[in-house]
């Protein structure tokens, strides 16, 4: 299972990349990925709309099932990643090259997990 | 096979109306459409055999047998077609003199009083449309009756994990948050589970009995005593009603509205997804607050009322008139004894199906079933790789309906099969028959179902191609 | 006692054996005392197939069947090509459950590919769903899909048909979206109150064209007031008169809602009936119901299936933004052969003849002292009426089979709202003419 280590994780399978201007970029594991199957559509957050951590952030769509993506910080959506209106696939063909939302005016970042507490926490389902 | 509008041909057309019989007066630019709707161009004999050609590609109840779990796909009488068709009902307009519908009228009472009856029910709507249609109208009722007791906390409705989706949809779209409680090991509700989740703050609780496993849950009368004690009402989704109806009613057991689904338990028939019917019943307490108009009779004439409280129409009119027609039918048909036959030979059937199939399939609950029963997959994926879906499209192959599928939610790789009380034997055993083979074919031959079906018009379609690239219409 | 229980009571007897049970009571043995009733159902026996035949038959006859129908408001009698009756009394399509299951289900799902095609011609939209209700709650449907976190207000037209008005009013009670109803004049929407009360909270705008009146509004001033405002348009448009007039999306409408039953669909009291909605690409994913999409098979053929299900109740459950589950299916198969037997040459007749023989209607009653019309401007096939005497006209009209329009009350109490269609001849008009003439002393 793919777990890049400069990336921090949720228990929900989400995935943090901090960036340096302080923001955060939001994504889903590849193990959410797999879980999912296909996904056939993403609803994403509105810019602009403000998180707690653990929030329903937005939901993604397979052909059967629809599942929640949560916040895995408190932050503010300032952008989204369009391509996913015309290729949500892009998640599953590369989940960690994929981001969701740019999340800023960030905090909560101590309560993720590293790479191998995310492993470890993997392994536990 | 062509599209309709593939099979049309410019020029080609029927000779329906005359030429107009006055002069047509100038419509304003301003008003007119400017491109004409580009509808097929056909004969009658081309219609004739396109829709013959679809027709050959439908699999109705009279194609073969059809265990949809919570569908109840009994046999549809001709009967009731015909009477349904009578001049006397469809040519009748719905805001007709009272003294000129008299019947129409009638048809309506009638069906209310026997339908209370059999629900244990003071008075009924028929406005709702269908099961889901009635949910929400039964919810609504909830909201007004609490509203006007002055009581404004009320904002919960508690629904078990089992439920079907309609259910938890309905109560959002009414106003509530939901409340999911986890149901025990045997499908049944957790009555602790209950007690935590009843508060001041309870609307009500929506459950269908038997519940969405095919199990009668013993407890009914203490859960819906909860839910009373605390302040709330009991909703029951009829849709199971198969399974019970002359033997027990949801009125006896602590509920104070139901749905019913006549498109179900009362036989009229699906029609490819409706139209359905699911008229609301209530005790006397929610009775002010029903949808309106309502029929009343006095001195032998029937004329249309409004509740007194009422929550207003859910749609137009009084509901799908013609579909209670062929429920009232039904019930004439069946009468009091005819009721009681039907669910119990229900039961006898699922039973005697569960019986035939537990030495090979994992039965979810092994306990007597009602009118349905739930196999799960899961342990026959373990071992062989052959799933719910698999089995299901085996089925294909041989002329069954496949059971539902994946529902309820709180069995994994669930088949859930309801024969109905109108299958012969003989067909019960031969699909008792073909769902053996098919098992052995899991084990000594499990790639042959993975591609399943072999001999249906069309095989596994790409459904997430048709999620991701929406075609919604044909494109000249 | 009537009965579809094939099972003889010797298999019966075997099939409880096999079950372990003595009887059928037996059976049932495990549920609680209490609620198990003690006492056959207050039911009459079961009859045969002729006496209920004989039972019912009483009942349809004791409702009367005009010949003649000058009445509309919501419910049309249109002349109903035969084929229309025989393709959907197929049993089939009669009998057959919704198609999950695509592999065997593809002559109803085409069926319905082809309905969604022919209502976004109808309408001109992009995208139609497989049906819902009726017109009134596709109309409560549509506002559900309008409301978003910021904007929740809905601006309902007055002159919308009562039972629409009620419906949305219903379903907003429960989602506590606020209704706001936009007043009339002279009969059709007062077009500055609508401006007055366009704000940045209003999500969507409701007219409906024509309108309960018959009157055609100024649907395309509303539409440009409406998307300054940052709202959605949606249109409540009558399917026949989509044969000759502006589609909703020529308005530039967001949705177009309505009831199908003029296509096809016996008045039967009421029901059942055709609800349709057709929106923009934009508004897709909101659009709720079933939908049907082409795709392909394994094998490459091209094949249909229920598509964008996750939008649904038995996926998103609590979260779906409706709850529909059953449609009106067969209603949605109805309409669809109606339009193919027909064709757009053949509804364009429809609705022009509806057109004109209304307003040879209306020109023949303006002239009958006391029966002018109520409103000026343009109307489609319903008019409204002064009329002296209501209850005196209506019985005249009875007494010989003619059904006459339907008395208004409230603020128009005093008049009537009659309605034309091209199944009614000139004979028909012409006699209704006469006997009004009579009783008005004309």
């Amino acid at each position: 299972m793919n777990v890049p280590k400069e990336l921090l994780y949720t228990k929900s399978h989400e995935w943090v990349k901090k960036l340096d201007d302080g923001s955060v970029l939001v994504g889903l594991s590849d193990k959410a990925q797999s879980d999912l199957g296909d996904l056939v559509f993403v609803n994403l957050p509105a810019v602009g709309d403000s998180f707690a951590a653990e929030d329903t952030l937005c939901d993604v769509e397979s052909v059967k099932a629809v599942s929640d993506v949560y916040a895995p910080v408190n932050g503010t959506v300032t952008e989204v990643n369009e391509i996913l209106l015309d290729t949500p696939e892009a998640i599953n063909k590369d989940p960690y090259g994929t981001w969701i939302a740019k999340l800023t005016d960030v905090s909560g970042l101590e309560d993720l997990l590293d790479a191998d507490a995310y492993i470890a926490v993997c392994e536990e389902e | 096979m062509n599209l309709i509008f593939e099979t049309s041909v410019p020029g080609r057309g029927c000779s329906i109306l005359p030429e107009c019989d006055v002069s047509v007066p100038d419509l304003p630019e301003t008003f007119s459409r400017k491109k004409a709707p580009r509808l097929p161009q056909l004969s009658e004999n081309d219609i004739s055999r396109h829709y013959t050609a679809l027709a050959g590609r439908t699999h109705g109840v009279n194609n073969g047998f059809y265990p949809l779990g919570s569908c109840t796909m009994k046999y549809n009488p001709k009967i009731n077609e015909e009477l349904a068709s009578l001049p006397g009902f469809t040519a009748i307009h719905p805001l007709q003199p009272e003294h000129t519908v008299q019947g129409a009228m009638q048809v309506l009472f009638q069906a209310e009083q026997a339908l209370c009856e059999i629900t244990g029910m003071d008075a009924m709507t028929f406005q709702p449309a269908a099961g889901a249609h009635g949910e929400f109208t039964g919810l609504l009722l909830i909201k007004a009756y609490h509203k006007h007791r002055g009581d404004q906390k009320r904002t919960k409705i508690i629904v078990p994990d089992s439920a079907h989706g309609t259910n938890p949809a309905s109560a959002t779209m009414a106003g509530f948050t939901v409340v999911s409680i986890p149901s025990q090991e045997d499908g049944c509700v957790d009555l602790e589970k209950l007690k935590a989740a009843v508060g001041d703050d309870t609307a009500g609780l929506m459950l269908t009995n038997p519940n969405t496993v095919g199990l009668f849950d013993k407890n009914i009368l203490e859960i819906t005593r909860i839910v009373h004690d605390a302040g709330g009402l009991n909703y029951y989704d009829g849709a199971n009603l198969n399974a019970v109806m002359g033997v027990s009613r949801p009125g006896d057991m602590g509920f104070d509205v139901v749905h019913l689904n006549l498109h179900k338990t009362f036989s009229t028939p699906h029609g490819g997804g409706g139209p359905g019917s699911g008229p609301v019943g209530c005790k006397s307490l929610l009775a002010p607050f029903l949808p309106g108009p309502v029929v009343k009779k006095q001195q032998n004439r029937y004329h249309f009322e409004k509740p007194e409280h009422s929550i207003g129409q859910v749609k137009s009119f009084y509901g799908n008139f013609t579909v209670v027609v062929k429920a009232l039918s039904y019930i004439l048909t069946l009468g009091a004894e005819g009721i009681r036959e039907a669910a119990q030979n229900a039961v006898l059937n699922a039973n005697y199906m569960m019986k035939k199939l537990d030495d090979l399939y994992t039965i979810a609950y092994q306990e007597r079933c009602m009118h349905e029963f739930v196999m799960s997959l899961e342990p026959l994926k373990k071992e062989t790789g052959i799933s719910a879906m698999d089995i299901a499209k085996g089925l294909l192959d041989n002329g069954i309906h496949p059971p539902t599928m994946y529902f309820p939610l709180i069995v994994h790789e669930a088949l859930m099969v309801e024969p109905t009380e109108t299958e012969s034997k003989e067909t019960l055993d031969e699909a008792i028959e073909v769902f053996r083979r098919l098992y052995e074919t899991a084990k000594t031959d499990p790639q042959s179902l993975h591609e399943a079906p072999h001999h249906t018009a069309v095989r596994r379609l790409d459904e997430v191609g048709a999620a991701r690239n929406p075609k919604l219409r044909y494109l000249f | 006692m009537g009965s579809y229980v094939p099972s003889t009571p010797a298999q019966r007897r075997e099939m409880l054996e096999a079950v372990g049970c003595a009887s059928m009571e037996d059976l049932f043995g495990h549920l609680p005392r209490q609620i198990l009733l003690d006492r056959p159902l207050h039911l009459p026996s079961g009859l045969s197939e002729l006496e209920v035949r004989r039972t019912v038959e009483k009942m349809a006859a004791h409702n009367t069947v005009f010949s003649t129908v000058l009445r509309g408001a919501g419910a049309y009698r249109h002349y109903i090509p035969a084929i229309v009756k025989q393709v959907v009394s197929k049993e089939e399509f009669v009998t057959a459950y919704t198609p999950y299951q695509a592999e065997i289900s593809q002559g109803v799902l085409q069926s319905i590919f082809e309905y969604q095609t022919m209502i976004c011609e109808l309408t001109g939209m992009d995208v139609s769903n497989a049906s819902v209700y009726d017109g009134a709650t596709a109309a409560a449907e549509a506002v559900a899909m309008c409301r978003d976190r910021k904007r929740t207000k809905a601006l309902i037209s007055a002159a919308a048909h009562p039972d629409l008005i009620q419906t949305v009013k219903t379903y907003c009670e429960g989602a506590g979206t606020p209704v706001e109803i936009i007043p009339m004049k002279d009969g059709k929407t007062d077009l500055d109150k609508l401006s007055s009360l366009l704000d940045d909270s209003v999500s969507c705008v409701l007219l409906q064209q024509p309108n309960y009146y018959g009157l055609l509004e100024d649907a395309e001033t509303a539409a440009e007031a409406i998307h300054s405002a940052g709202a959605k348009y949606i249109m409540s448009c009558n399917p026949i008169s989509l044969g000759m007039l502006k589609t909703p999306a020529e308005y530039g409408a967001d949705i177009a809602v309505g009831d199908g039953q003029p296509l096809g669909l016996s008045l039967s009291f009421g029901g059942p009936y055709l609800g349709f909605m057709a929106c923009t690409n934009a508004l897709l994913r909101k659009i709720p119901g079933r939908i049907v999409g082409e795709t392909t098979d394994v094998d490459g053929k091209r094949a249909y299936v229920l598509t964008l299900q996750a939008r649904e109740q038995h996926i998103r459950r609590e979260k779906a933004s409706s709850n529909i589950c059953s449609n009106q299916a067969l209603c949605a198969l109805t309409a669809s052969v109606y339009l193919a037997a027909m064709g757009a040459e053949g509804l364009q007749k429809a609705a022009e003849q509806s057109f004109a023989k209304a307003h040879y209607f209306a020109a023949k009653m303006s002239e009958i002292p006391g029966c002018q019309l109520r409103f000026t401007g343009e109307f489609f096939h319903e008019f409204v009426a002064q009329c002296p005497d209501v209850p005196k006209v209506m019985d005249a009209l009875e007494q010989h089979g003619i059904l006459g329009g339907l008395p208004l009350d409230g603020d128009f109490s005093g008049c009537v709202l009659w309605c034309v269609t091209e199944q009614n001849s000139k004979e028909e008009v012409d006699q209704a003419i006469a006997i009004i003439k009579e009783v008005c002393g004309a």
